[in-house]
């Protein structure tokens, strides 16, 4: 395999770029050592390059543009986990992986050995534009419009050490897709992006702006319908140019593109982006079709031949496997040819902890990329994996081959495939711990039938207001909060990040962490009980209001 | 003070600093002195006779220094010397050159070391995005290196 299918082919200039990088690191960790760099001044730069102080350890987030990796990258991670940390990686829900237990003085040997597969950590944190995310079925979705991967490498390169940007009052995360079924959250971005062809072939874009989570959940809000491709970098300047300038910098958490919107209001910021787009020299900024056709050109496109028989073939194992059965319904999606298919495999396993991964299911997801997917893994944002080119004769020999390394779980989008942050185990900010409740709802609901019979429902969880875990967006959200020492969970209902984009509403008072289980199973057989046919959660939840469920999950307390 | 050239223009001294409030009254003075929340529009009026401006970095995190030298460069046409003073480091030597700043004053403690300044400018023989300074593309995609 030369050219790796599904991301950007590097060449001696990008590899010669992240040498640079790693050596000018190397020099800031010297100088913070010999005194003349203070902590205050090497945190922002360390953050740059993806490097926490954890409660326990430093936390390296490495970054996987858009998600997608390729069989060498995934073994290399593999084997930094092995020598670095304690066996295992945790995938986070912006697509990067993290390794929680590093030593600073391994940092410099670590992003070496990334940069032999072209990997590294470069804006994986800190007050600049973050890591770009993509929709995980990019390339292979049947419902797709434009595949976005290309325009996301294009504003990963265009984002990278941005001579302006790198100081923003906040960080800057974008995500692009170009489906129409948002599978990347684009209304809770700092900027969403949505894809769609345009009239002379070229894409065009539209454009979402202010949406995030966090203390202040906002839904981003429509900046522009239709931006050619051609003026999607001068777009993206001018917003974030408006936002360098006016957005506060007096508090940290007011800093947000989202405050500045909501305080000056959409329009006008619209009006302050034309007003700078009407200044800027756009030929300076423009994004040329030979730009886009020579960045394309470095992606290797799938071979997708498969036999007439495929999707015979996989109907009939359908029918003589229900186990099987179970695990294509809630794990797999249309891919674009009619042979192939396009398969998550669960990093959610019943009682485990959510986007945990250790070194030898890392290696093993490597063999089985290069054997069933031409060597190409995607990592969604809901914390789990996909092999987006798998041919439908042989998903069966895939999910065997999953089964053998416990990742075989059939609850993708199910109750069990619930999104957490690391919570009070790992993070500083944390009020409570976010994995042993997750680990509980997990084993709560592990029947796998249980979970297909109560169909599509996700569970959200964040140890504290910062709302790593989304909660806002859960279809349940739990929010982990401390009284007085004890650790309680609250509960939103009605959250959604795909197409409506809807923050929960909270159900009432917080439950003391031992009752909080019991209160979800309580809202859930609520649902069971007055669902009619066909309905999902969020049908219910829609049709009936949210008291019945407050009442159900308060009915003991 | 201690001046570090990022590029090829040479410092100018100037004794007489002045905030942008101030200007109009001072039909002499050819320096003045932006705060970081200032608008660099302010300024409009007075480009004509002004040979530098100074950009006030509170502390180094504040990024707005970045867009105002950008919007002097690229929207005012200003074209006299622009420089960073405060609370900066030389980590962000290329990014101040390459968004239209001339000098820094050299901080007054370790990161003032023009040594490290100089190497900064040197860090990266390429970048990703096209900046205020002349440019070449390498090859047909995003690339770019100075022109010589």
């Amino acid at each position: 395999m030369s050219v790796p299918v599904g991301h950007y082919q590097y060449d001696r200039i990008d590899r010669d770029f992240l040498q640079a990088r790693i050596a000018e690191f190397e020099g800031q960790v010297k100088r913070r050592l010999d005194g003349t760099l203070s902590e205050d001044e090497f945190k922002p730069l360390r953050l740059m390059n993806g490097l926490y102080l954890q409660l326990h350890a430093y936390m390296l987030r490495v970054a996987i543009p858009y998600g997608i990796l390729d069989s060498r990258q995934l073994r290399k991670l593999g084997q930094i986990a092995r020598r670095y940390d304690r066996d295992y990686g945790h995938f986070t829900t912006r697509q990067n992986i993290q390794f929680n237990w590093i030593r600073l003085e391994d940092t410099p040997d670590i992003l070496r050995e990334l940069a032999e597969v072209d990997m590294h950590a470069i804006q994986t944190s800190g007050n600049c534009i973050r890591n770009v995310t993509a929709d995980e079925y990019a390339g292979a979705a049947a419902d797709e419009l434009v595949d976005p991967r290309v325009h996301a490498e294009i504003l990963r390169q265009w984002s990278t050490l941005h001579p302006e940007f790198t100081f923003l009052p906040r960080k800057f995360k974008i995500a692009i897709s170009g489906s129409p079924n948002d599978r990347v959250a684009a209304r809770f971005h700092d900027i969403g992006i949505l894809a769609r062809p345009g009239e002379d072939g070229a894409p065009v874009f539209r454009i979402f702006v202010g949406g995030g989570l966090g203390r202040t959940p906002v839904i981003g809000e429509e900046l522009f319908d239709s931006v050619r491709e051609e003026h999607l970098l001068a777009t993206l300047e001018a917003i974030l140019r408006v936002y360098n300038a006016h957005g506060r910098r007096d508090n940290i958490y007011k800093a947000r593109i989202k405050i500045l919107v909501q305080a000056i209001g959409v329009e006008a910021y619209r009006e302050a982006v034309e007003a700078e787009l009407g200044q800027m020299d756009l030929e300076q900024y423009r994004l040329t079709p030979e730009a886009v056709e020579a960045i394309r050109a470095r992606f290797a496109v799938p071979l997708l031949e498969a036999p007439d028989d495929a999707d015979a073939v996989l109907t009939q194992q359908r029918r003589d496997d229900p186990l099987f059965d179970r695990w294509v319904r809630s794990n797999t999606h249309v891919h674009r040819d009619p042979g192939h298919i396009i398969a998550t495999i669960s990093l959610k396993p019943a009682g485990g902890i959510p986007g945990d991964a250790t070194s030898a299911q890392i290696e093993r997801l490597a063999d089985l990329a290069d054997a069933y997917s031409f060597g190409e893994i995607r990592i969604t944002h809901l914390q789990n994996v996909v092999l987006g080119h798998v041919r439908k004769d042989r998903l069966r020999d895939l999910w065997l081959g999953l089964s053998e390394v416990g990742l075989a779980e059939a609850n993708i989008g199910l109750i069990g495939d619930i999104v957490a942050c690391p919570g009070l185990d790992y993070c500083a900010l944390a009020n409570a711990r976010s994995i042993p409740i997750a680990q509980k709802l997990g084993a709560r609901f592990a029947d796998t039938a249980l979970q297909a019979e109560i169909g599509a429902l996700r569970i959200n969880i964040s140890g504290c207001i910062n709302a790593c875990g989304h909660h806002h967006a859960g279809h349940i959200g739990l929010l982990g909060v401390d009284k007085r020492g004890e650790e309680f969970f609250q509960l939103t209902v009605g959250g959604r990040a795909e197409n409506g984009a809807a923050i929960g509403t909270i159900l009432g008072a917080a439950l003391p962490e031992d009752e909080t289980v019991d209160a979800i199973a309580r809202v859930v057989d609520c649902y069971l009980g007055r669902r009619e046919s066909g309905e999902t959660f969020l049908d219910t939840l829609t049709r009936l209001g949210h008291e019945p469920f407050r009442e159900a999950a308060y009915e003991a307390v | 003070m201690k001046l570090f050239e990022l590029g090829e223009r040479t410092a100018q001294v100037h004794n007489v600093l002045v905030t942008v409030a101030e200007l109009a009254d001072r039909d002499d003075v050819r320096a003045v002195l932006l705060e970081s929340a200032d608008d660099p529009a302010l300024l409009r009026p007075y480009l004509n006779r002004l040979d530098l401006v100074v950009l006030r970095f509170p502390i180094f995190r504040d990024g707005r220094g970045f867009t105002q030298a950008r919007e002097l460069r690229e929207y005012l046409r200003f074209s006299g010397e622009i420089r960073a003073e405060g609370h900066i480091l030389p980590d962000q030597a290329a990014f101040l050159r390459r968004c239209g700043v001339d000098s820094v004053v050299l901080p007054k403690n370790g990161n003032g070391d023009p040594g490290l300044w100089e190497k900064q400018l040197r860090q990266f023989p390429m970048a990703y995005q096209r900046s205020v300074l002349p440019e070449r593309g390498i090859g047909p995609g995003l690339r770019v290196e100075e022109a010589p």
